[in-house]
């Protein structure tokens, strides 16, 4: 089959790999309609995260139809149409019974090296890094699923591909960052990064009632459809970010933040992400973490932080004088996908919203090593990569 | 993890893997001229010149450095400038009169010329295909994902009742009216 792998830094190419095949009687094969390139995957494809190997199969945004099922699956059958959540959870661990999906503690097949990084494993990741299991991903033809019958969503008919695709990953994403803020009516929600997290950020903020919500990015088109989605946009490019938010707030600040950003976020003009860049760059620290950092500040006393930014491992000069002495919340963590998966099928089934909006570009498999950079320098516009095998 | 056997389409173009042999040369170079400057001040003729030399070498590895990271074209542009300065440089070794090495210093000037032409190629291309934004400002206005105006749909998901392990830990700052906390007048441990 092909598929797109990761060969190193700024390396993806479009290959021919064996097909996969049953390993497991609780696995699955899904047959790959749909995938797409998320924003976390450039942290592979800049090679932020540790302990990928030339070869890998990159993606985890993906769905299609149940091709060949193992002897133990007993919910899904050959032809179901299914969206592959990118967390993968066995549903029966003390953690998965608990709701918490993305800390399943026996879909990591690399549990050792996990546990040694850590100190405790999270679940199973698809196409990310022989840290998080060191299964193949979904920017391919056919993909092997591990614990296939809690691991899908199944979808209606009645709704497209790029209605439901990002059941798997970014919808869920910025549902459970908005989630994790407690959103009462009086709210100012201010949401850092208008990439297709933060827009997804944006739109369940709204729906869960925020008075206002604000985003903040330095790309045109992206804040035009943050705004489009009912957010307040600030480009940091051309004013301030903390005298804008001070100006919304009445001086009080947001009682809520959110960092769609994650580890690689770069505001060219501040002095610690230069500091950040430099010492990135020396391997003397992972991830530059200038939002974490901003977010901390601009914060109200007594507000929750919610963090669904990829973070990789160590960060330098984080304000915890300022969060311990505003007493805020932190709340982070891999999404619980399958959590919030069924009420958001019924929601976008409603017609409450339509995921889709988010779409710039669709290109087969075959142009995908191209797209990540076009998607990475955010060329032509591009928001959202959707690639069809 | 499965295996390749043959590729035909690649994200790293011919101008990044420029970029890359000159960054592992700007490190080669860097480092033989922070640890061994003598090795190049001697047969040029410029003894004397070892600390700037020294602070040339720096500057490669810098460069070095920067042409091996997610975007290499500040760094490539970065050589084009340090080769500007070390032709500088060796030009003023070849005007020397008591230099007894201008042969050699003339070949070095020959390939420096030929590098910073590779240089300047590889910059070139490396500023469009990283272009920041390049292209088209498309407008999204109309991208809003809901079916109705926004105003309508704040708080359509009203029927969504936040789980007990994610409720705020505080009582949000703002809640107005909201309950109010009335602080003790007594000591906890009466």
């Amino acid at each position: 089959m092909k598929a797109l792998c990761w060969h190193g830094k700024n390396d993806i190419r479009y290959e021919t790999v064996p097909d996969p095949e049953i390993e497991d009687p609780r696995d699955a094969i899904i047959n790959v309609s749909s995938c797409a390139i998320c924003g976390s995957d450039l942290h592979l494809f800049h090679h932020f995260m540790p302990s990928m190997k030339s070869g890998d199969i990159v993606g985890h945004e993906f769905m299609g139809e149940v091709m060949e099922v193992g002897s133990d699956v007993k919910k899904l059958k050959v032809g179901d149409r299914v969206v592959v959540p990118f967390t993968i959870t066995c549903g029966e661990c003390d953690q998965c019974r608990r709701g918490n999906f993305s800390l399943c503690e026996r879909s990591n097949r690399n549990k050792a090296m996990a546990d040694k990084v850590f100190g405790h494993a999270g679940a199973g990741l698809f196409g990310y890094s022989h840290l998080t299991g060191g299964y193949a991903g979904g920017q391919a033809e056919y993909v092997r699923v591990p614990f296939a019958d809690e691991t899908h969503i199944q979808v209606p008919d009645t709704l497209t591909d790029e209605q439901v695709l990002f059941l798997g990953d970014i919808f869920p994403t910025g549902w459970q960052a908005a989630v994790q803020c407690d959103i009462e009516p009086t709210d100012t929600v201010v949401i850092w990064g208008a990439g297709p997290v933060g827009q997804f950020c944006v739109r369940s903020a709204v729906l869960l009632g925020a008075q206002q919500v604000v985003v903040i990015d330095n790309v045109p088109e992206r804040l035009s459809m943050a705004q489009a989605g009912g957010a307040i946009p600030i480009n940091f490019d051309e004013e301030s970010v903390l005298g804008r938010l001070q100006e919304l707030t009445h001086g009080k600040g947001p009682e809520k933040c959110i960092d769609a950003v994650g580890l690689e976020s770069h505001v060219p003009r501040s002095p610690d992400s230069v500091y950040d860049r430099v010492k990135q760059s020396l391997w003397m620290e992972n991830d530059r973490a200038h939002v974490l950092r901003e977010m901390i500040y601009v914060c109200r006393p007594g507000g929750v932080l919610s963090i669904p930014g990829v973070y990789s491992g160590m960060v330098d000069k984080i304000p915890m004088g300022q969060l311990m002495n505003k007493a805020l919340s932190v709340r982070s963590g891999q999404t619980h996908v399958r959590r919030w998966s069924d009420d958001l099928v019924r929601r976008i089934d409603d017609g409450q919203i339509d995921p889709s909006f988010v779409i710039t570009h669709s290109v087969s498999l075959e142009d995908g090593p191209e797209m990540y950079n076009v998607f990475r320098n955010k060329q032509d516009g591009c928001v959202k990569v959707v690639l069809k095998p | 993890m499965n295996r390749s056997h043959s590729y035909m389409s690649h994200s790293l173009h011919g101008s990044d893997r420029l970029a890359r042999g000159l960054g592992w040369f700007s490190l080669g170079l860097g480092l033989c001229q922070v640890l061994a400057p003598r090795k190049l001040t001697k047969p040029l003729g410029m003894e004397g010149f070892e600390p700037m030399v020294m602070a040339c070498g720096a500057r490669e590895i810098a460069c070095g450095i920067g042409a091996l990271s997610t975007n290499p074209t500040l760094a490539i542009w970065s050589r084009v400038g340090g080769d500007a300065l070390d032709l500088a440089a060796l030009a003023a070794a070849l005007r020397d009169k008591h230099n007894p090495k201008k042969e050699n210093v003339g070949v070095a000037m020959a390939a420096l010329g030929a590098v910073t032409a590779l240089d300047l190629y590889c910059a070139t291309k490396l500023q469009k295909r990283y272009a920041y934004q390049a292209g088209p400002t498309p407008d999204y206005s109309d991208r809003s994902g809901f079916p109705h105006p926004v105003d309508s749909m704040r708080g359509a998901a009203s029927d969504f009742e936040t789980p007990k392990d994610m409720r705020a830990a505080l009582p949000s700052p703002a809640k107005s009216p909201g309950p109010r906390v009335t602080p003790t007048t007594r000591s906890p441990i009466e």
